[in-house]
């Protein structure tokens, strides 16, 4: 059950160069000299390091566990295929730091990896985590690529560091509302009334916020827009709630164990709707969900971070995971999207200086990652190009059904009535 | 929004049967041994995980379950207390506080370790058996819980009332000294203690696992309102404990409904300061001195 | 006066070193981490006056501390008030939330195990209502623009802002020791000794509770606006959650409870055992934590008067001359 931590790349190798030193009683001080000495005599090709700082404990630590792990698989992948070839095949090496799922933590460990000499860092699963760790990062000039940051204040506040390169709320929510917008069309508009469930953190009240200025705009109209905290033990209410609404649509935008709960609640009260669709919902684009309710994950859809299911990089990608036993869920996919991004503009500054890595971060036209992005474009260190799809359960698969050129099955909706 | 009052009540006494079981082992430890308890939430959370493993892997159904789970934790509680908490808190009640402490972090991040953050939940063909009570439909396993949650509290309440254990458990709680002078061991008790408390939530882990999940953080999310629940309900009383855990699911049910769910759990812990603050032996509890 | 014994001159005389060395030669690393140990520091003496030397242990300061924390913050982001101000005003409403609890709680007689719940009841109380409302940010919290400034209390230097964080764990270590030797610390020593007995001494039992209380609440709303305004970010769970609760009491009770020096030995120790342990095992998270636990319960075990106690006894009288060159 455990994965095994050994397999993750170079990093556990240059720990052990440290632990001999660490002996000396002054461990932390020889930490910052030695952790790279070792690791350049013994090295063949020179390595460009690039920190992965995610939430390993605390409570997103299922989150940033996976997206180690996809950061790690690509790390492995871009080694195997000869490295930086511009800087004479270097082979990246991780940094991983915990950020304990708090800020306070996330900014300190950008110290550790700043000292460790990386050239640029991805992280944090979440916003809070990430505001604090780039503010941190922007003393060292030092590149934070951002995994998953959905809050919009993370590319507002004019910090050079930050590169966003998966979507953010405002955009996400835009285009699922389009694609919303779309499906209920071709199903003649059967959608008019909507339930909303949030979380009543950073994320969950944002995306309430956004929806209900503007399920209004495509002929909608929110019944209930309940929110709940984290953890929330009992869904009973919530779910009487709705049920009293009768709304055509749910849309639930919470964590996975709530959304569970939630699922399991509305099967047990027999809450009938015509879909539900969730905006960065973190069960219905999770196999592990579906694997474990799947009659209650039928035709669940959501719009999330996803990778193009048809290119080679991610069906290698689907392999290696499912050959270590995770599942592979979208913290894996960007951030290993986030891994190749740096690789490219490394690729291209043909430097590990930091200074010139955000310049080519900055000025990037990368179109080569697993993700279904066109090229990149930063502005104000914000993705234009990036942008969400939408997934939907499928019997045991989740497949991509929108936009279209992407899609691996065709989206039903709304979804057929429950024997 | 009056036509889910009722509902809600119901819905709510089911939630609060599950607060009465964590709460039941704690009232124990609190009212005799006089120490707060951190790890209880994470026993509890440790029992989750038995109870999903042993269904995963052996298929064996959480009810039958209990059958081990209980026994197997009577038995890791009683050496936790003799084994580690006496041991390492010297007998200092503020230390005995910090142990159970350190055990909470080092069992939480084993589990981390050991069974990563996963959510683990198991699908019972039964879950989704509902049952019709007047205007609402209560989810079976729910319904079993209540009972159960019944069933513990008069068996605790037996165990102290009726049997020299009890007799020695009470005498102990109210006058160590004097009770060792009679020739009470009182090591071995308080073990004892320990060791039914974590019996208790090894039975509340089975009862709740069919509508709940597990992760390694899950013991958060009972572990305040089972404090709530031990010092409304009077420490040391099982009724206490028994009744205040069903008015708390019921305070946090219409307070959600009606406040909201962010606002709502505020109820719970505004009805926990009234109380210290008014009586603070609790609804049962014997008047402090 | 006890006399200062050879062991607490090394720990005292090392901490200083090192937290004068960083701030002659700052070294970006070590400042990070520092800065973070401080800051709970400040909470930790704040702990330590009413838990420390008057026996009342709290289980919620982070009540405080996140009162100091979200009223800096509020002002300067909502009504745009100037952060040095909003600073005092945070120490102000941090010092009433503590009147307010403290009244309440000592004038129903709470003590014990009893007072520690209600403290921390009313923390998940500021946790809840600062969550659910608008105007203290909701559940996203709420973020501070970065605007380096001595005008705007940031400073894009690390150095100043660990100096000045470093200003408030003396200040607030003087003012615990003034409060050691006044006969208001000696009514707190009195009370935790036994608290009938100091009423029958004819202490106003209730009314140094109350201002030891306060005076902890000014002290941890200074931690909270340091904290702040260090990362610009703050939310209901940082705030007000148990996990700032916890560390407030931790460093005391390690370094060494009802002592001027226990809650910054404490949680340096601490803070510096979680660093080293999340290096040790940095390939598994989760075992660091596990490592700190351990050490946790044998630091319980084997310095029941913490770390300060244990320094205590390291004294010229019993040192054997072999093992301490230095010894007159």
């Amino acid at each position: 059950m455990s994965n095994d931590e050994t397999k993750f790349g170079p990093f556990p190798l240059s720990r052990r160069g440290f632990l001999k030193v660490g002996g000396s009683g002054l461990a932390l001080t020889a930490f910052a000299g030695t952790v790279a000495a070792p690791t350049v005599l013994r090295a063949q090709t020179p390595t460009v390091k690039v920190g992965i700082l995610e939430p390993l404990t605390g409570n997103l630590a299922y989150n940033g566990t996976q997206a180690r792990a996809g950061a790690m698989f690509a790390i492995e992948a871009i080694n195997a295929a000869g490295g930086i070839k511009s800087l004479g095949g270097a082979k990246l090496e991780a940094v991983v730091a915990d950020a304990q799922s708090r800020p306070d933590v996330a900014a300190a460990a950008v110290d550790t990896l700043a000292q460790a000499g990386v050239s640029a860092f991805i992280g944090c699963q979440a916003s809070a985590l990430g505001l604090a760790s780039s503010q941190a990062a922007a003393r060292y000039n030092l590149a934070q690529v951002f995994d998953v940051g959905t809050a919009e204040q993370v590319v507002e506040r004019g910090l050079k560091n930050v590169f966003r390169f998966t979507p953010g709320v405002n955009k996400c929510t835009s285009t699922a509302l389009e694609n919303l917008k779309l499906l209920n069309q071709n199903a003649k508009n059967v959608v008019k009334t909507v339930a909303i469930v949030y979380e009543d953190g950073p994320f969950g009240s944002n995306m309430s916020k956004l929806l209900n200025e503007r399920l209004p705009q495509i002929g909608m109209t929110v019944v209930e827009n309940i929110g709940h905290p984290t953890p929330q033990r009992d869904f009973t209410n919530i779910v009487l709630r709705i049920k009293a609404a009768k709304p055509d649509l749910i849309i639930p935008s919470n964590y996975l164990n709530e959304y569970t709960l939630l699922a399991m609640t509305l099967r047990q009260q027999k809450v009938e709707a015509k879909a539900i669709y969730s905006i960065l919902g973190g069960a219905a684009s999770n196999i592990k969900f579906v694997r474990e309710h799947n009659d209650a994950a039928q035709y669940v859809m959501d719009c999330n971070h996803w990778y193009d299911p048809r290119k080679p990089e991610s069906q290698a990608l689907a392999k290696k995971t499912a050959d270590a036993k995770l599942d592979l869920t979208y913290d894996i996919m960007v951030a290993y999207a986030c891994i190749q991004l740096i690789a490219d503009s490394l690729e291209r500054a043909a430097s590990p200086d930091r200074e010139k890595l955000i310049e080519a971060l900055a000025s990037s036209t990368y179109a080569g990652s697993i993700m279904p992005y066109g090229p990149t474009k930063f502005v104000n260190g914000n993705n234009e190009a990036a942008q969400p799809v939408n997934t939907q359960i499928r019997g045991e698969k989740i497949e991509l059904v929108f936009p279209k050129e992407y899609a691996t099955a065709e989206a039903v909706f709304p979804m057929p009535p429950r024997g | 929004m009056w036509s889910l009052v009722l509902p809600a009540i119901l819905g709510g006494l089911t939630t609060g049967a599950i607060y009465a079981l964590v709460a039941l082992g704690l009232t124990l430890i609190y009212g005799v041994l006089h120490i707060i308890n951190f790890a209880h939430g994470s026993l509890l959370m440790l029992a989750l995980y038995g109870v999903y493993f042993l269904y995963a892997i052996l298929g064996i159904d959480p009810y039958l379950a209990l059958l081990i789970v209980v026994p197997v934790f009577f038995v890791l509680g009683y050496v936790l207390q003799r084994g580690v908490i006496s041991v390492f808190s010297l007998g200092k009640e503020q230390n005995v506080l910090l142990v159970t402490l350190a055990l909470a972090i080092i069992i939480d991040n084993l589990a981390l370790y050991f069974w990563t953050s996963d959510t683990r939940t198991i699908s019972l063909p039964y879950a989704y058996t509902m049952v019709e009570i007047g205007p609402a439909f209560i989810p079976l396993p729910r319904v079993i819980a209540f009972v159960a949650a019944l069933v513990a509290a008069v068996i605790l309440w037996l165990i102290m009332s009726r049997t020299r254990l009890g007799k020695a458990i009470r005498a102990v709680a109210i006058e160590k000294r004097g009770a060792e002078l009679v020739g009470i061991d009182v090591d071995h008790t308080y073990a004892m203690c320990f060791g039914i408390g974590t019996a208790c939530v090894a039975a509340a882990a089975c009862l709740l696992l069919p509508t709940f999940y597990v992760t390694p953080q899950v013991g958060y999310a009972f572990v305040l309102v089972a404090f709530t629940t031990v010092v409304l309900g009077g420490m040391g009383s099982f009724m206490g404990a028994l009744v205040s855990g069903l008015l708390l699911g019921v305070i946090e049910a219409l307070c959600g409904l009606f406040l909201g769910e962010s606002l709502g759990q505020i109820g719970i812990f505004l009805a926990f300061i009234l109380i210290l603050l008014f009586r603070p032996s609790g609804l049962f509890g014997r008047r402090a001195a | 006066m006890k006399t200062t014994s050879f062991g607490e001159w090394v720990l005292y005389g090392g901490i200083c070193a090192y937290l004068l060395t960083l701030l002659v030669m700052p070294s970006q690393l070590w400042l990070g981490f520092t800065i973070n140990a401080l800051i709970v520091a400040i909470l930790s003496v704040a702990w330590n006056l009413l838990g420390g030397f008057g026996g009342q242990m709290s289980f919620g300061h982070a009540a405080l501390f996140g009162t100091g924390a979200y009223v800096t913050a509020m002002l300067q982001v909502r009504w745009g008030i100037n952060p040095w101000l909003a600073a005092v005003a945070a120490i102000v409403a941090a010092t009433a939330v503590a009147g307010f609890i403290a009244a309440l709680s000592f004038r129903y007689g709470l003590r014990g195990s009893y007072f520690a719940l209600v403290t921390l009841a009313f923390a998940e109380v500021l946790r809840i209502l600062a969550s659910s409302f608008e105007i203290s940010g909701g559940g996203q919290g709420i973020l501070v623009p970065y605007k380096a400034g001595l005008a705007n209390f940031q400073f894009a230097d690390r150095s100043t802002t660990y100096a000045l964080v470093l200003f408030l764990v003396v200040v607030a270590m003087l003012i615990t020791l003034a409060v050691q030797r006044s006969r208001f610390g000696a009514y707190l020593i009195a009370i935790r000794e036994n608290e009938e007995a100091a009423k029958a001494l004819g202490i106003d039992t209730f009314r140094t509770k109350v201002l030891a209380m306060m005076l902890s609440g000014a002290i941890g709303g200074a931690a909270g606006v340091a904290y702040l305004q260090t990362y610009l970010f703050i939310d209901a769970p940082i705030a007000f959650g148990s996990t700032m609760s916890i560390e407030a009491l931790l460093g005391p009770i390690i370094g060494g409870a009802g002592t001027v020096w226990g809650p910054l030995v404490g949680t340096l120790i601490i803070h510096g055992l979680g660093e080293t342990a999340k290096h040790l095992v940095s390939g598994a998270p989760g075992l660091n934590l596990v490592l700190y636990g351990v050490v946790l319960m044998v630091i319980l075990r084997y310095l029941p008067d913490g770390i300060v106690g244990l320094a205590r006894r390291i004294g010229p009288r019993r040192a054997a001359p072999t093992a301490m060159p230095e010894d007159r």
